[in-house]
């Protein structure tokens, strides 16, 4: 196949797909085309939108590619949809966030940081399949420890853990690290 | 289950302490801790005021504060005896979670300023924009519905003789139904999913179908107050869902379930 009729098709996956697509599942599905030229063609098709300022952009996002608007069209794009903006609460960001950089984590080291049950927003996170469990932490009471989802570096347009923005260094002061556990428990249970 | 309101700008004691901290314009390493203690409790009696329902973790806070206080006021190096940490200043545990909770709070704005999907990007199958369902309804929990539930179920003729019904009704089977009949009526009331339900089986089939429908969210269910009715309404990509559904063989096609 000549390249530029292999960047046509991958073009065509990349609008019919349902959710981000790696390089490696977009080269199966040319029939094994090379995985390096379809990594090249998708470089090059992410240069031409972003080159041409159109109105779809090829993102890389949760470990594969996917076509989506750019920011300068969202209040139309939103208009003509005709829903409510979605909107995150502060309790459910804070919790995500502690969950991205502290993942895997559980309720209670959650509840540490915070200073507030978590008991809400953790279910909610969770139907929102933004977070979930990933294992059992080996403590008493073998509580659940979270994770961030695939759905999570879909929704804040992050290609992986890694390009989280890094937390800000607790600069101050030179405190001895205490242990989650530790925190856990000098969280007092509600009287 | 209890309800507990939050003071709005407030997401807890940490917050409440930043807050007053940024306010004072003093630094979090060197808190004011009598100050601060001070308008500490004078939020939470506001709060009482307004007949605001205390979360425990507020007073558990003052509590602490009041402690710190109290140990800032001894001379140093009284104290060594009952505390491991002799010498270091009573503040400091509190200024490592302050500091600590204000890391992910700057996190979570730096998060919440990224390209958000629905928000500020979209993709072609967007998901639907609505979040929750209208302002002003809330999420129901499984325990309401299981209540709601047991309301239905003991509505049911109590003295029917054991017919035996030959009438298989699949949950997939009633999942297509209840569809059908959101597809011509937007939303509905719990109670009237069950009206045609005759038999404890056939609720308890209707009532899987419901949540096998949440899960692949065809379906939201919300309810505007505590006590107020449980409504069931389509997703805005119900069809979309409900194509999902067919397409998935690991649905099993559950008929039991009594």
């Amino acid at each position: 196949m000549e390249r530029e009729e292999i960047k046509s098709i991958l073009e065509s996956l990349l609008f019919v797909a349902d959710g981000p697509q790696s390089a490696e599942r977009l080269a199966e599905a040319l029939d094994g085309a090379d995985k390096q030229i379809v990594r090249e063609l998708l470089d090059e098709i992410q240069q031409d939108f972003e080159s041409q300022n159109r109105g779809i952009r090829l993102v890389e996002v949760a470990g594969g590619y996917q076509l989506r608007t750019p920011k300068a069209s969202a209040e139309a794009v939103k208009k003509f949809l005709g829903g409510r903006p979605a909107r995150m609460g502060k309790a459910t960001l804070e919790t995500l966030a502690i969950v991205a950089y502290r993942q895997p984590i559980t309720k209670a080291e959650i509840e540490a940081i915070r200073g507030v049950d978590v008991d809400g927003v953790v279910t909610t996170l969770l139907e929102r399949n933004l977070i979930r469990a990933v294992a059992r932490k080996d403590v008493p009471g073998r509580p659940f420890l979270y994770g961030t989802t695939a759905e999570f570096l879909q929704l804040f347009n992050l290609k992986d853990l890694s390009q989280l923005p890094t937390l800000k260094e607790m600069e101050e002061i030179t405190l001895p690290e205490i242990p989650g556990e530790t925190l856990a428990l000098d969280q007092p249970d509600e009287s | 289950m209890s309800t507990r309101v939050q003071l709005e700008f407030f997401e807890g004691p940490l917050d409440l302490l930043l807050h007053l901290i940024k306010k004072n314009e003093v630094s979090i390493t060197d808190i004011p801790i009598a100050a601060i203690t001070e308008q500490y409790l004078a939020t939470l009696e506001m709060m009482q005021t307004l007949s605001l329902d205390v979360a425990g973790e507020f007073l558990v806070m003052a509590a602490t504060l009041i402690h710190i206080k109290s140990r800032m006021l001894l001379p140093a190096g009284t104290e060594e005896g009952e505390d491991e940490e002799g010498g270091l200043d009573p503040r400091d545990e509190l200024v490592r979670r302050l500091l600590e909770y204000q890391r992910y709070k700057d996190a979570a704005t730096e998060l919440e300023q990224r390209e958000i999907l629905t928000r500020d990007v979209f993709t072609r199958a967007a998901p639907p924009v609505e979040e929750a369902g209208p302002r002003g309804f809330r999420e129901v929990s499984v325990f309401e519905l299981l209540g709601a539930l047991k309301r239905v179920i003991d509505r049911l003729p109590k003295d029917i003789v054991h017919e035996v019904t030959l009438d298989k009704i699949t949950v997939r089977e009633k999942m297509t139904m209840l569809l059908d009949r959101l597809r011509h009526q937007a939303s509905m009331l719990f109670e009237e999913l069950f009206e045609e339900a005759k038999t404890r089986m056939e609720v308890v089939v209707t009532f899987l179908a419901m949540l096998e429908l949440v899960k692949v969210r065809a379906i939201r269910i919300s309810q505007e107050d505590l006590t107020g009715p449980i409504r069931i309404e389509a997703a805005a990509d119900m069809d979309e869902a409900a194509e999902r559904v067919s397409l998935d063989d690991e649905t099993k096609e559950k008929q039991d379930g009594a």
